[in-house]
């Protein structure tokens, strides 16, 4: 079968033999998550090569990896931000929006900056305390007022953290560690399942 | 051929149709369907490009099928409803059809230019307006009544439901009348829930009627139960114009379509009646004549009035049917105002299919009809959440709220998914002398079509039936155990919540119908006073703006203008 096919070819061609004796444009349910499931599988097949970012630089990159990592790490109930892609989402956004790449790559910077200010090393060759003291400065708003020179480095770790929660949420990862259940065909909506009480 | 020609030269098509209908949405589909199997040739006008589903609709895609996650270029729509996964529906804004808002006023206008016009976004409400809505003045002594009355509509109602398939039950509440039901969903969730403490508080919460099948109907399956309905339904099992009511006015042979053809505006013979309609041709530029009998408006209720201000004649100095001044004027739009709120008892639900139709299963009708309110006439409330698709975006208030990092954040998120629900008053605004739209005396868009400007305020009325939303939530979000979040209050541009002019997206009455010419537009079938093979059937027609959402009545009407419209064809009225 074609790599190139997509679902919406899929669809098209589905689509050409529409139900006989209805003049809607229909197609048969079965037949199109048929399609659907073709695809996935096609997709799927194709993703297995090392990513290069289009924005951020190799050090950025893994500086921008570590963070997420810290954000949303694996354990023991699923794999973490990093296994679910939001690095490589975060980077293909950031290579298309000038506000993002002030805001992410000027934000790296920063914590790069302040990190060998207060440690004399950049962020990554950190110890593990380090970087833990200076993420729990920036993860709260509150320690803006005790030292108004983290300012910065609090609104991009609160950008960081929401678009790292994004990339996270949305994969194939995050969305099953939520436990979401849909996107289907079923025939008859089944209700709410009986709620325990506390 | 075409290149040859000077482009100011102006072609007019060979053929006079019976109808020409201008706009191809929830009134322009259905009259194409009610005069094309009335036997009569019909040319429908629509603005905007035809509905491919195999290409537009996205169905069951999962944001990580797109490289984007569903946000578009450089995260485009994280904070937009305008996201990948929606098919093609409308936007707020046009490049190069701008609109105005005057100065001290705010009004949004959302433009569907596509086959299939605003149903292609419509939430498929399907409220039918009660008697005690046609007759308002009657009542409370404000606004003007109806110079029809539900009896008129009520077969209408019985049509379409029957025809586009309408899930409800059946209620007897005077301010929501029963219709012709395909039996609902099961409550959700998150829907027993509010249903439970609706009913602690006596407040009404009801199986919603939406235009979705939940048995097949007319040869379009049952809904799957996918929740989709936002991105084009593949088995057309929602309701949409394109899907529904215009494959039926293609199969008679009579439904001459043609997409990309903006109205400029309507030309008048000598004896007074709509000759012709002068369009662009949107892909060659080039300006075009076509002829009918007979014109139908369906182009949305401010693109109707735009069109009729716009069509000045020596016989009609003030616009087409406007010798009355009321074209423009009367703009409604309807009073909505939101409140979310966190509900813990959802935290211990199981994992589980959650989606259902793609809308709400049940909502709060109007319930205090029966005893005197602080405001007149009322709202209905729909209501949603729960365990929905998760999307770009949706974590940002837990971010901001919790902060932090690492396995805590996670299993935070984790914890609050599937715990919200959003309440949004759908409320009655009685028209006012500060709303209203006109011609700008100095814009035009790229084709030369003078644009309109808007006016726009809210009265007391509309602001005391926001605050009475924000209290109903309130106490609904309190009486389930749960914490509400944000409530608004009476200060800034939005006092208690209260959307912007246009933002709920059911503007009407910019060309009401009336008993008396002097004081509107039209006639009880949509026909104009002034001009009699001209109707606006759309919903600029309305004379009130109940809470029902219009989309129902405005097929309703359509289909009883074009019966009378047949009837006069029959007796020889539509002319030569």
């Amino acid at each position: 079968m074609s790599m190139a096919i997509s679902r919406r070819d899929i669809l098209k061609s589905l689509m050409m033999s529409a139900v006989s004796g209805s003049v809607l444009r229909v197609i048969p349910l079965k037949a199109a998550e048929y399609a659907h499931r073709i695809v996935k599988a096609e997709k799927a097949a194709a993703e297995t090569h090392a990513y290069t970012p289009k924005f951020f630089s190799a050090h950025a990159y893994k500086t921008l990896q570590s963070l997420c990592n810290s954000i949303i790490p694996a354990d023991d109930e699923a794999k973490g931000a990093v296994e679910a892609g939001a690095p490589e989402f975060i980077d293909l956004l950031t290579s298309e929006n000038k506000d993002y790449q002030l805001t992410l790559g000027g934000g790296l910077m920063w914590l790069d900056n302040t990190c060998i200010d207060r440690y004399e090393k950049p962020y990554l060759d950190c110890t593990a305390d380090q970087q833990k003291e200076i993420l729990d400065l920036i993860a709260y708003r509150k320690n803006a007022k005790k030292d108004p020179s983290l300012g910065q480095g609090i609104e991009f770790f609160s950008f960081l953290r929401k678009l790292t929660a994004d990339g996270f949420f949305t994969s194939e990862i995050g969305i099953d560690y939520l436990g979401y259940i849909g996107n289907t065909y079923v025939q008859e909506f089944p209700g709410c399942p009986p709620v325990p009480e506390s | 051929m075409g290149e040859f020609l000077v482009t100011i030269q102006v072609k007019r098509t060979p053929k006079t149709y019976d109808v020409c209908i201008i706009g191809s949405g929830a009134s322009g589909g259905t009259a194409a369907k009610v005069l094309t199997e009335g036997g009569l040739s019909v040319a429908l006008l629509e603005a905007g490009p035809p509905v491919v589903p195999e290409r537009d609709y996205k169905e069951h895609v999962w944001p990580y099928d797109l490289p984007h996650r569903g946000v578009g270029v450089g995260g485009r729509a994280r904070h937009d409803l305008d996201n990948e996964f929606l098919a093609p529906n409308g936007a707020w804004e046009i490049e190069g059809e701008p609109y105005v808002s005057a100065p001290g006023s705010k009004f949004r206008w959302f433009r569907s230019r596509i086959v299939g016009g605003r149903t292609n976004h419509w939430g498929r409400i399907a409220l039918r307006m009660a008697p005690v809505d046609f007759k308002v003045r009657s009542h409370d002594g404000m606004g003007d009544d109806w110079p029809i009355s539900y009896d008129d509509v009520a077969p209408y109602y019985d049509k379409v439901e029957s025809y586009i398939g309408v899930f409800g039950s059946k209620e007897n509440i005077p301010s929501a009348p029963d219709g012709i039901f395909l039996p609902p969903p099961k409550p959700r969730c998150t829907e027993t829930i509010v249903k439970k403490a609706c009913d602690k508080l006596s407040i009404l919460c009801i199986p919603s009627r939406l235009a979705i099948l939940t048995t097949p109907l007319n040869g379009r399956a049952a809904c799957h139960y996918c929740a989709q309905c936002g991105r084009g339904c593949i088995t057309a099992s929602n309701f949409s114009s394109s899907q529904v009511m215009i494959p039926p006015a293609e199969k008679t042979g009579r439904l001459t379509m043609i997409t990309g053809a903006m109205a400029r505006e309507l030309v008048v013979g000598k004896d007074g009646k709509v000759a012709a309609v002068s369009y662009i041709d949107k892909t060659t530029k080039e300006e075009r004549r076509l002829h009918a009998r007979a014109f139908i408006l369906a182009a949305s209720t401010c693109e109707s009035a735009r069109l009729l201000l716009n069509s000045k004649s020596t016989l009609f100095p003030e616009g087409l049917a406007n010798s009355s001044g009321v074209v423009g004027r009367n703009l409604m739009d309807t009073v909505g105002s939101n409140l979310g709120g966190y509900f813990p008892q959802l935290e211990r639900v199981p994992a589980h299919n959650h989606d259902g139709v793609g809308g709400m299963h049940m909502y709060l009708p109007w319930w205090k009809f029966d005893r005197k309110n602080d405001f007149l006439r009322g709202y209905h409330t729909e209501f949603g959440g729960g365990r929905g698709m998760p999307g770009v975006g949706d974590y940002d208030r837990l971010c901001d709220e919790f902060e932090g990092y690492g396995t805590s954040l996670k299993r935070e998120c984790k914890k609050r998914y599937g715990c919200y629900i959003g309440f949004a008053g759908r409320g009655e605004m009685i028209p006012n002398e500060n709303c209203y739209c006109e011609i700008d005396p100095n814009v035009v868009d790229q084709w030369g079509i003078p644009v309109l400007r808007f006016h726009w305020k809210w009265s007391d009325n509309e602001i005391k039936m926001a605050k009475d939303m924000q209290e109903t939530y309130r106490a609904i979000v309190e009486e389930a155990g749960g914490t509400y979040l944000a409530s608004k209050g009476p200060d800034g541009p939005h006092p208690y919540g209260i959307a912007d002019g246009g933002v709920i997206i059911h503007e009407v009455g910019t060309v009401r119908m009336g008993e008396r010419p002097a004081t509107s537009a039209l006639n009880g079938y949509c026909q104009a006073h002034d001009v009699k093979n001209l109707f606006v059937t759309d919903g600029a027609c309305f004379v009130t703006n109940a809470d029902k959402n219009p989309t129902l009545t405005i097929m309703a009407l359509t289909w009883r203008a074009c019966d009378y419209l047949l009837d006069e064809a029959k007796k020889g009225n539509l002319g030569a």
